[in-house]
C-alpha cells in the first residue's frame, strides 16, 4: 500500500491524485497530496510510475504497515535506493530506455494442464 | 448555500452530456472501442471509474498477446492448441476473426501509437507482448487525439433505457468533483472488466462486476459464468500476480520439504489444498538459469517489486506464497455476445473485453494473459464500430428519447434504507463465499448449494436496504454487483454438473461429452437462472426484471 509521500520531493503537480485508479489521494492544502483513503489502495504501483520526481513509495504489502516499519521511513528508503525504483524499472523518465523496448521475457517451461477424463459411457 | 435540511443531491447540478457512443471503462477494450467508434465518425464519451491509462488489470501488469502471423499452419496450430482444454466450447470462426483483428491492431499499436516494441537481431519487432503502463499510456493519448471526451474518476452507476427498452445512456457520479453526471447516447459499450471481488490481485480492485449488473438490469444475459474460479500465485500479503513465472518455481511445505505435485499450471489445486491444510506454502524460483533470471527481470519489472522491497532473492530464498482470486478477470464468463459486432441481448448495448464472455475464443479454460489481451482489442474494435453504426441508424431522434433509469439494488431500495456503510457488510458477506479455495476453486455441489443460498440472502437484504449517496453510491453499487456476480457464478457452477475447462467439480470429476458440451446462459436479478444455450428464447426472468425496474 501507499505509505510515503515525500513532502521534500513533491512538486505539487497532483499527477498522483489523477493517476491513482482507486482515488486514494486528496489534494493537500499545502500542495502535497494527502493519503486520504489508504484502505482503497490496491498496491498497483501506478502512482509511483506517474510521479515525475519519485516522491511516492508503495510498500508491497496489501495491508497497512505498523508505525516504525523501515518501509515507511523516507530516509531509509532513499538510502536503499527504493524511492523511484519502479519508475526506473520500467524505464520512464528522461534519458532512460523504455522498459517496453527491452521486455523480452524467458520462454516458459509451461506444462499444459491435462483435460479432465471423459465420463465413461453408461449405455 | 446548501441547507443542512436538504439532501445534497437536490442542490448539486447534474452534469449533462450527449454523445453518439458512450464507452464505460478505461482499460484496453474501452480505449479501442472509443478510438474505433470515433474513427467511424461518432462523437464519443468515455467514462472510467478510475483513470483511463492506469486503471484495470492490464495497465498495472504486463501481458502476452495472442498474436499469430497469418500463415495457415501457424493459425491452425494456435486455434487447435487449447480447444480441448476449453472443453470444446470455443468457436473457430471467432478465433479466426480475433487473430485477424489482433494482427491488425498490433500493427496500429506499432505504427499509430509508436509503441517501443523490442526488436530481434534482424531488426524485426517482437510483438508477442505488451508492457501494461506503456501500452495504456499510449492508448490514452490515442483516445484523446481521436477527439473522445474522457471522464476520469467517473463511475457509471446505472444505464438509462428508452421507452422500448433500448439502452440510451447512463448515469454516474464524478467522484473527484463530487457531482452527478448523465450521458445521453445512441449506444453504450460496456468495457468495465471482469470481477475479482476486491482480492487485491494486481490492478483488479476496479474490476467488481459493475458492467454485469448494469447489463442484467437492462435485460442482458451472461454466458460462461461457471468459468470464474481463476486464482493467481503471489507472494503472501502482496498484490503481484504473475503466475507464469512460477513455472520456474518449486513449492515447499513450511519444513522445507517439497510439496509433491504442486505447480503453476497443473498443480495449483495442490497449492490450494496445502494452504488450506497447513496455512503456508513456500516457493523458490530455482528452476530458472542465469539467462532466464535476467530475462524475467526485463520481461516484467514489476514482478520483482515485492522481492526487491522486502529483501528477498526469489531465486535462492524460500518465500511464502498465496493464491489471489481473479474471478472472471481470468475466467471466461461475462455478458453474452449475440452478434459479430459484440451486441448483447439488449438493443443499443455492446460488451467488450472482460466484461464480455470470452468463451468464443477460450471456451471454458482461462482467457488470462494473451487471449484476453487479443480479445480486448478485437472485441473493443467491433463493439466501438457496432455502437457507432447503431447510433448512426437512430438518426437525430436519438437524443430526444425519454429516458428511464434501470438501476435497482444499491440505488433504489425496495424497503427501508440501511446504514450508509451497509456496503461493507454486503462486500464481506460475498467475499466469504467466493474467495475461499474450498468453495470456489475446489468446487463441490454440496458446498456450492448452501453458499448460493447464503448469497441469495445477501442479495435480498441488499435489495431491500442497500443504498449509497453521492461518492458512496459507487461503493453500494460495487457491493451489489459483486453479489450478483457471485450468484450467477454459483448458479452456473451448480447447473454444470460435470468438470469442464477450469470448472472442476470434485463431486463430478468427469467431462460429460457430448451431453453437456454446450454453453450455459445465466442471468436474473431477484431470481437467478442458468440454461443451456440453444438459440431459443431466454427465460422470461430477464425481461420481467427489466419491466419491474422501469415501473418503479
Amino acid at each position: 500500500m501507499i505509505e510515503v509521500v515525500s513532502a521534500e520531493r513533491c512538486i505539487g503537480c497532483d499527477k498522483c491524485v489523477l493517476a491513482c485508479p482507486t482515488d486514494v489521494f486528496d489534494r493537500g492544502t499545502d500542495g502535497v497530496p494527502v493519503i486520504a483513503r489508504q484502505d482503497d489502495c490496491q498496491t498497483c504501483f501506478m502512482c509511483e510510475a506517474y510521479c515525475p520526481v519519485d516522491a511516492l513509495f508503495v510498500a508491497p504489502e496489501t495491508r497497512p504497515l505498523p508505525d516504525g516499519s523501515a518501509l515507511r521511513d523516507e530516509a531509509r528508503l532513499t538510502d536503499a535506493g527504493l524511492l523511484g525504483s519502479y519508475r526506473a524499472g520500467i524505464g520512464w523518465g528522461r534519458g532512460r530506455t523504455p522498459g517496453a523496448r527491452l521486455a523480452v521475457g524467458p520462454d516458459l517451461p509451461r506444462a499444459t494442464p491435462a483435460p479432465p477424463p471423459v465420463k465413461p459411457s453408461t449405455t | 448555500m446548501s441547507s443542512p435540511s436538504l439532501p445534497e443531491e437536490t442542490t448539486v447540478l447534474t452534469e449533462e452530456l450527449t454523445a453518439d457512443v458512450l464507452v464505460v471503462g478505461g482499460g484496453p477494450a474501452a480505449t479501442w472501442a472509443a478510438v474505433k467508434a470515433a474513427e467511424s465518425g461518432a462523437s464519443v464519451v468515455l467514462a472510467d471509474k478510475g483513470w483511463c491509462g492506469s486503471s484495470g488489470a492490464t495497465a498495472a501488469a504486463g501481458t502476452g498477446v495472442w498474436y499469430v502471423p497469418p500463415h495457415p499452419e501457424a493459425r491452425e496450430a494456435a486455434m487447435a492448441s487449447r480447444e480441448g482444454l476449453g472443453g470444446h466450447l470455443a468457436d473457430r470462426r471467432w478465433m479466426a476473426r480475433v487473430l485477424d483483428q489482433t494482427w491488425e491492431n498490433m500493427h496500429e499499436v506499432a505504427s499509430v501509437s509508436r509503441y517501443p516494441f523490442p526488436v530481434d537481431e534482424r531488426g524485426e519487432q517482437l510483438r508477442r507482448g505488451l508492457q501494461g503502463p506503456e501500452y495504456m499510456r499510449r492508448m490514452r493519448v490515442r483516445v484523446q487525439r481521436a477527439g473522445v471526451r474522457i471522464l476520469d474518476h467517473s463511475p457509471v452507476l446505472e444505464l438509462l433505457l428508452d421507452a422500448h427498452g433500448a439502452v440510451a445512456g447512463a448515469a454516474g457520479h464524478r467522484r473527484q468533483a463530487d457531482r452527478p453526471f448523465r450521458v445521453r447516447a445512441g449506444a453504450v459499450v460496456l468495457a468495465t472488466g471482469g470481477c475479482a471481488f476486491l482480492s487485491r490481485a494486481l490492478g483488479c480492485d476496479v474490476n467488481t462486476g459493475d458492467g454485469y449488473l448494469m447489463a442484467a438490469e437492462a435485460g442482458a444475459a451472461m454466458s460462461g459464468m461457471e468459468f470464474s474460479n481463476a486464482y493467481a500465485i503471489a507472494p503472501e500479503f502482496t498484490s503481484v500476480t504473475k503466475t507464469a513465472y512460477y513455472s520456474f518455481a518449486t513449492f515447499h511445505h513450511a519444513d522445507g520439504s517439497v510439496v509433491e505435485g504442486a505447480g503453476s499450471t497443473r498443480g495449483r489445486s495442490v497449492i490450494a489444498r496445502t494452504l488450506l491444510a497447513e496455512g503456508r506454502v513456500l516457493a523458490r524460483l530455482d528452476r530458472a538459469d542465469e539467462a532466464q533470471r535476467r530475462a524475467m527481470r526485463l520481461g516484467q519489472a514489476n514482478f520483482f517489486l515485492p522481492f526487491d522491497r522486502l529483501g528477498i532473492d526469489p531465486f535462492t530464498d524460500l518465500f511464502p506464497v498465496t493464491l489471489l482470486a481473479e474471478g472472471t478477470v481470468r475466467g471466461t464468463g461475462g455478458v453474452r455476445i449475440t452478434g459479430d459486432d459484440c451486441a448483447t441481448d439488449v438493443p443499443g448495448l455492446y460488451a467488450a473485453g472482460d466484461a464480455a464472455t470470452r468463451e468464443l475464443i477460450c471456451g471454458g479454460f482461462t482467457g488470462g494473459g494473451s487471449h484476453n489481451a487479443a480479445w480486448a482489442m478485437s472485441s473493443g474494435t467491433w463493439a466501438g464500430r457496432g455502437a457507432a453504426a447503431f447510433a448512426r441508424a437512430l438518426g437525430e431522434g436519438a437524443h430526444r428519447r425519454r429516458l428511464t433509469p434501470a438501476g435497482g439494488v444499491g440505488l433504489r431500495p425496495t424497503g427501508t434504507p440501511g446504514a450508509a456503510d451497509g456496503h461493507r457488510e454486503v462486500t464481506e458477506a460475498v467475499r466469504r463465499e467466493v474467495l475461499p479455495y474450498d468453495k470456489n476453486l475446489l468446487r463441490d455441489g454440496a458446498v456450492l448449494g448452501p453458499a448460493l443460498e447464503r448469497l441469495h440472502d445477501v442479495w435480498a437484504v441488499a435489495r431491500a436496504g442497500l443504498r449509497g449517496h453521492g461518492k458512496d453510491a459507487m461503493r453500494a453499487r460495487r457491493a451489489a454487483a459483486m453479489t450478483a456476480t457471485a450468484r450467477w457464478m454459483y448458479t452456473a457452477a451448480l447447473a454444470r454438473e460435470e468438470t469442464r475447462g477450469m470448472h472442476k467439480r470434485l463431486d463430478r470429476p468427469h467431462q460429460d461429452d457430448p451431453g453437456s458440451r454446450h454453453r450455459l446462459v445465466t442471468g436474473g436479478l431477484d431470481t437467478t437462472w442458468s440454461v443451456p444455450e440453444t438459440g431459443a428464447a431466454l427465460p422470461v426472468g430477464a425481461t420481467a426484471a427489466v419491466a419491474a425496474g422501469v415501473a418503479r
